[in-house]
């Protein structure tokens, strides 16, 4: 069983809804990241999204397309990302970490390459924004192959014929983004999500992540009602943003946040 | 690369999720996914309708002024000593460029889903343009997202648009330039989708835009087919245009696909050299990636990362190009070059003296790319150059590069 499907298992199990921090990798610089991956664990995370930086994130708002530009200063590559991944492992085997990102720097190095060295390092699973299923078929059955589980997004916009096309395919879990808009847009609306969830639900036994939109404990509990999983972004990658000049001080305090919403969800 | 191609096949592509080869597709987020799909089969029903056929030629007559002439320019060809040039005149189109064929089109379409509200992106703002034009005609609401870089060299154009009641919002991302003017106008578009209707001014982005605007802009390669072969008793020996993402070239070309003894040349931005790695030729020296929607040639480092281009003008200043183009390449059907700001310039210059027409910057590459290869054919052959833009908006960039101030 994948890490991801053990996790979310074992949550289901104890009552709890999964808390899944984004952060961009190398955001502000490289040496933070495993650090703060380490640092969100500890505070309550179950799974983390690590973003892999692009030079144009057209899906993403202006606070993650400014971590991409910070991590990208440094250089940060796709295979930096990886042997990110590996270090993390070294101290925690747990812990599912989801690569989210573009398909361009993927293309660069080859599927094969990537999903290979991928599962070597230590990835659980991969979500390509840009990447629809209809053009996934290769990539899925390299995800297969290498044991990663695909995860893909459903919009307000999908029909419910695609969202079965896409849980079809799909493994570990389902990332619902909430509204029309881009990442750290506007605040999402708990009751819209939780009808559309229960039409998701209808169609699929894959545990739904809701993201887009989630900003404090508040709205971290409204939607961990309602859905298996809470994605949190924006509001953290703010926090770094804010940070970056004390690059110290950013695991803490941004784990801060995670562990607020951690104690709102479980309260 | 593929060998023995039925070029007449050819003409047959994209297929039914919109590839062209390995080329195009549809790679969008999730969020418009939906909103792409209902374009195609608006597209494809639309398409076949003789009613929406004759309003779109209509359009083209009464409003555009076409068809654009075949204008053979003798001082030219003399001047130069080879090949008989002939020029596409888009120029005279309304709104100063072939952009305006798309941009009627696509408009027909807004119209037909109900759609009160436009966006378009642009790099030398003659998309821009013509996307207010329209806007302004059928009394819809129209933004324009502008790189920051490009609002400053095409001052111009950004007033056109106010005073055609177009918003303008200047893009201070990345490299603040047309790439990023798109990423801009497609954030927008996932944020409205219900009431937006988003015009890309290239033949690029996810399907079905590479095909949608082919169409459009293919009646300028209908037109000179026709044109050619009633004024010059012969189709031509060879086609230029210039290629940023390509739609004044896939226009041109589109028709003559078949016919294969003419050959094609695309003409990219060479900037201060393809040597020296600052440029806007994907074609000439990129490799396949993914970008904005779709598969094609991109400018990109060793990670995937796409790269900072360069050109002269602003209109060509992109690192992607239309995925036909990319499979046009692949295929042998058309050969892509690459030409450099000085070259440009000087054709800018050449065809202004000699002609009395004084061409876009983008334009003038194709000018200077036919001008070099007339010379190497004979004075019986003819070639027939896509004079895609007027230069009006570009006197400030050449006074500047003068050291002349307006």
């Amino acid at each position: 069983m994948s890490r991801i499907k053990s996790c979310l298992q074992e949550l289901k199990v104890k009552g709890r809804k999964a808390l899944i921090p984004y952060i961009t990798a190398g955001d502000p610089q490289p040496g933070v990241t495993v650090k703060l991956m380490h640092a969100l664990v500890e505070a309550g995370a179950d799974i983390i999204e690590l973003g892999v930086p692009f030079s144009d994130p057209m899906a993403d708002g202006p606070v993650i397309q400014l971590a991409c530009e910070r991590a990208l200063v440094h250089g940060v590559r796709l295979v930096d990302v990886l042997d990110m991944v590996s270090e993390f492992r070294t101290t925690d085997s747990v812990t599912p970490v989801v690569l989210m990102g573009y398909l361009n720097p993927v293309e660069a190095i080859g599927y094969e390459t990537f999903l290979e060295r991928a599962s070597k390092a230590g990835v659980d699973g991969v979500l390509t924004v840009d990447l629809p299923p209809e053009e996934a078929e290769d990539f899925c059955a390299g995800l297969k192959r290498n044991n990663l589980d695909a995860v893909f997004l459903l919009a307000p916009t999908t029909s419910e014929e695609r969202i079965k096309q896409i849980c079809d395919v799909s493994s570990g879990y389902v990332y619902y983004v909430s509204l029309k808009g881009v990442t750290g847009s506007a605040s999402l609306d708990v009751d819209e999500v939780a009808t559309r969830l229960e039409a998701i639900r209808e169609i699929t036994d894959l545990p739904v992540g809701v993201g887009f939109g989630i900003r404090d404990d508040k709205s971290a509990a409204s939607v961990a009602k309602v859905a298996d999983g809470v994605i949190v972004g924006s509001v953290l990658v703010n926090k770094i943003a804010e940070l970056a000049s004390t690059p110290d001080s950013i695991p803490q305090q941004v784990a801060d946040i995670i562990r607020g919403m951690r104690q709102a969800m479980d309260a | 690369m593929p060998t023995n191609v039925d070029f007449k096949a050819l003409m047959d592509l994209p297929d039914e999720l919109g590839h062209f080869g390995p080329y195009g597709g549809r790679f969008a987020s999730e969020t418009l996914m939906s909103a792409l799909q209902d374009l195609s089969e608006l597209y494809e029903k639309l398409s076949k309708s003789p009613e929406f056929q004759k309003e779109f030629d209509a359009d083209l007559a009464h409003y555009v002024g076409r068809p654009s002439p075949l204008y053979f320019a003798e001082r030219l060809t003399k001047e130069v000593g080879g090949a008989r040039i002939y020029l596409k005149r888009e120029d005279l189109n309304h709104t100063g460029a072939h952009k305006i064929n798309n941009t009627i089109g696509q408009a027909l379409l807004a119209k037909s889903m109900g759609k009160p509200r436009i966006i378009a992106e642009t790099g030398a703002g003659q998309h821009g343009v013509a996307s207010a034009t329209v806007a302004a005609r059928l009394g819809l609401e129209c933004v324009v997202y502008m790189g920051a870089e490009d609002i400053r060299r095409q001052a111009l154009n950004v007033y056109r648009m106010k005073l055609l009641g177009a918003k303008v919002v200047s893009v201070e991302s990345g490299t603040k330039t047309l790439k990023d003017a798109l990423n801009e106008a497609m954030r927008d578009w996932v944020t409205n989708v219900d009431n937006t209707f988003y015009i890309i001014g290239t033949a690029a982005g996810p399907h079905p835009y590479p095909k949608l605007v082919r169409d459009f802009q293919a009646v300028i390669g209908r037109e000179a087919r026709q044109q050619c072969l009633a004024q010059a008793g012969k189709l031509p020996d060879a086609l230029v245009a210039c290629v940023g993402g390509g739609s004044n070239a896939i226009g041109l070309f589109y028709p003559f696909i078949p016919d294969k003894n003419v050959q094609m040349y695309g003409v990219e931005a060479g900037g201060h050299g393809l040597e020296t790695g600052l440029h806007a030729a994907p074609l000439c020296k990129g490799r396949p990636g993914v970008l904005h929607g779709n598969r094609t040639y991109l400018m990109e480092d060793e990670s995937g990362q796409i790269a900072g281009t360069h050109s002269v003008s602003a209109g060509l200043d992109y690192p992607g190009v239309g995925p036909e183009h990319a499979w046009l390449k692949d295929c042998g059907r058309a050969n892509y070059v690459a030409i450099n700001d000085d070259e440009a310039l000087n054709a800018f210059r050449d065809l202004t003296r000699v002609e009395g027409i004084m061409p876009a910057l983008e334009s003038s590459h194709a000018i200077a790319y036919g001008m070099k290869l007339a010379r190497t054919m004979d004075k019986d052959q003819v070639l027939i150059v896509n004079l895609s833009g007027r230069g009006d908006k570009d006197i400030h960039t050449v006074a500047e590069i003068d050291g002349i101030g307006i």
